[in-house]
């Protein structure tokens, strides 16, 4: 026998804007609630306590896949996992987003939970999803991040008292895509790039996006740029199915006369953030895929890397999905 | 349970459906209550308090949800998930809770086709969908479906636990897609664990079932 979770106000709003005043009006006290598929598991836990949960399932014109003037698509965030995976322009066009959403979690949870939700999603470090009182939960001390502290899954770069990494497959394949997020709120609409979307810890601690309460992720914009470059994803997880990735990688490439023409490539699961492998893309622009080029690109990704005491290995995957990625 | 209705969340005009009348409403509700029976130890954990008035817009709770292609007509808190009132409500018990968190699969139910977890979906958001549980894939008067045949004939399971699960998203699969391969069919079985480790069986079970379905 299971108990329930704590009680909550459940809102079903029937338009954005009712959506909207509802969660400006809780405020910290609001909860946005997209597929449910990582909120009603905080709830279970009661970790996470609002007290007024507004299901958006209910509001017209936030899911489905459109195709834009600049040859790119605009995909609303409640589109479930499942869709973007199957959708035809997405595949034809962005394949690397469908893979990516294709390799989330398992076929239930990618049928029920959404782009706007993975793309978003909390960070999973277990001190911080068992209710300890971390920095990101607002307390003043790092569980994982000490001599004994567990921090296998824990990150590389960018560590800010905090050292949780991104967990989501989706939002490292729409940031290789350069996309845009379009985000609604009580003062009107605004649009971030993918690269100022998602904070790491030294901007905000206790956020994974720029995301205020009371705001709602509306739409995921993806410029014409990458349509139909060469893509590849790929994701190790102790688990093939269900697990979080330890490294994932996404790559974009556009061949032209036997040479890198141009290349996006982002890494996930080793900073708060997914990591745009700039410096790797610089060294690889303009050689040939091969061998040479892909080892070259290799020891660099990896370069100022700070280990904890057991997530060494995930600079040799690094560079080797880097490799992959690029060797083909 | 009757004390609920007295509270003001519930607005009794606004409530019934036309073609529901209120005294039938209520009496499914109280019958469903009795079958509850030691759910109110549960359903009473909650701090919310109770007796206080929702605010605009707040979920109604009594509804009706459309289970097995019958409508059933329920009282749903608002943080009650759809295991939980196909389980302790509405007496469907085939339907199994697991881990409780999305990832074992053994409460996996569809809605509208596609396979879900029941423990991670809220009852209220499946107002209006079709939900169809392990006790709706067979023939009205207790005919197996093809796959559960199947699966007894390769002894799928072992415990059985796990099997519920195995076989809706195994009907699942073959009502989109009728000739899976194996690869396919593993995919589509890739969110439902089985702790005794029968998962071949399991994929045999379906593509047997896939040539007769």
């Amino acid at each position: 026998m299971k108990d329930m979770m704590p009680n909550f106000n459940l809102v079903q709003p029937a338009d954005l804007a009712s959506a909207i005043s509802t969660l400006a009006d809780a405020g910290e006290n609001g909860w946005a609630m997209a597929g449910g598929q990582d909120s009603l598991d905080w709830f279970k836990d009661r970790v996470k306590r609002p007290t007024t949960v507004v299901d958006l399932s209910g509001v017209p014109g936030l899911s489905g896949v459109t195709e834009t003037a600049d040859g790119g698509v605009e995909i609303g965030a409640m589109t479930t996992l499942t869709e973007v995976e199957n959708n035809p322009i997405i595949k034809e066009k962005f394949g690397v987003l469908a893979m990516a959403a294709g390799r989330v979690a398992s076929p239930q949870i990618r049928n029920q939970g959404t782009l706007g939700g993975n793309i978003s999603q909390d960070a999973r470090c277990w001190y911080y999803r068992s209710g300890l009182d971390c920095y990101r939960a607002g307390g003043n001390t790092c569980y994982a991040d000490t001599p004994e502290g567990m921090n296998r899954e824990h990150c590389l770069f960018g560590a800010s008292r905090c050292v949780a990494v991104t967990p989501s497959d989706t939002a490292v394949a729409v940031t290789t895509l350069e996309a845009e997020m379009v985000i609604a709120g009580p003062g009107g609409e605004r649009v971030v790039p993918a690269s100022e979307y998602f904070i790491g810890p030294a901007i905000d601690i206790t956020r994974m996006t720029v995301l205020e309460p009371g705001e709602v992720l509306t739409t995921i914009r993806i410029p014409g740029k990458w349509a139909g470059a060469q893509f590849s994803f790929e994701k190790v997880a102790d688990r093939n199915t269900w697990d979080f990735a330890l490294v994932n990688m996404a790559c974009a490439m556009k061949i032209s006369g036997g040479v890198i023409e141009d290349i996006s490539l982002t890494c996930g699961a080793v900073e708060c953030v997914p990591k745009r492998l700039t410096v790797v893309e610089d060294i690889v622009r303009g050689s040939a895929p091969n061998e040479e080029t892909a080892n070259l690109g290799a020891g660099a990704a990896s370069r100022g890397a700070s280990p904890l005491n057991y997530n060494h290995f995930k600079i040799p995957l690094m560079e080797n999905l880097v490799r992959k990625a690029i060797r083909g | 349970m009757q004390k609920k209705f007295s509270s003001n969340r519930y607005d009794p005009q606004g409530a019934v459906r036309d073609d529901v009348s209120r005294r039938h409403f209520i009496k499914g509700v109280i019958a469903c209550g009795t079958v509850a029976g030691a759910a109110g130890l549960m359903t009473g954990c909650s701090d919310s308090g109770d007796g206080g008035s929702a605010p605009a817009g707040s979920a109604e709770r009594l509804i009706s949800i459309n289970v097995n292609g019958m409508s059933r007509n329920v009282d749903v808190m608002p943080n009650e998930t759809l295991a939980h009132t196909l389980r302790n409500k509405l007496g469907l018990t085939g339907t199994k809770l697991g881990c409780d968190r999305g990832s074992c699969g053994a409460c996996t139910v569809m809605i509208d086709g596609t396979t879900v977890n029941s423990c991670s979906i809220l009852t209220h958001t499946v107002r209006n969908a079709n939900v169809v549980t392990v006790e709706g894939v067979g023939g009205g008067n207790g005919e197996l479906h093809p796959v559960q045949t199947a699966m007894i004939e390769e002894l799928a399971p072992q415990c059985g636990y796990c099997t519920p699960g195995q076989v809706v998203s195994g009907v699942a699969l073959l009502q989109r897609n009728p000739n899976p391969t194996r690869e396919e069919v593993r995919h589509a079985l890739a969110g439902n664990l089985c702790r005794c480790g029968a998962y071949n069986n399991y994929v045999n079970a379906i593509v047997k079932a896939a040539g007769s379905a």
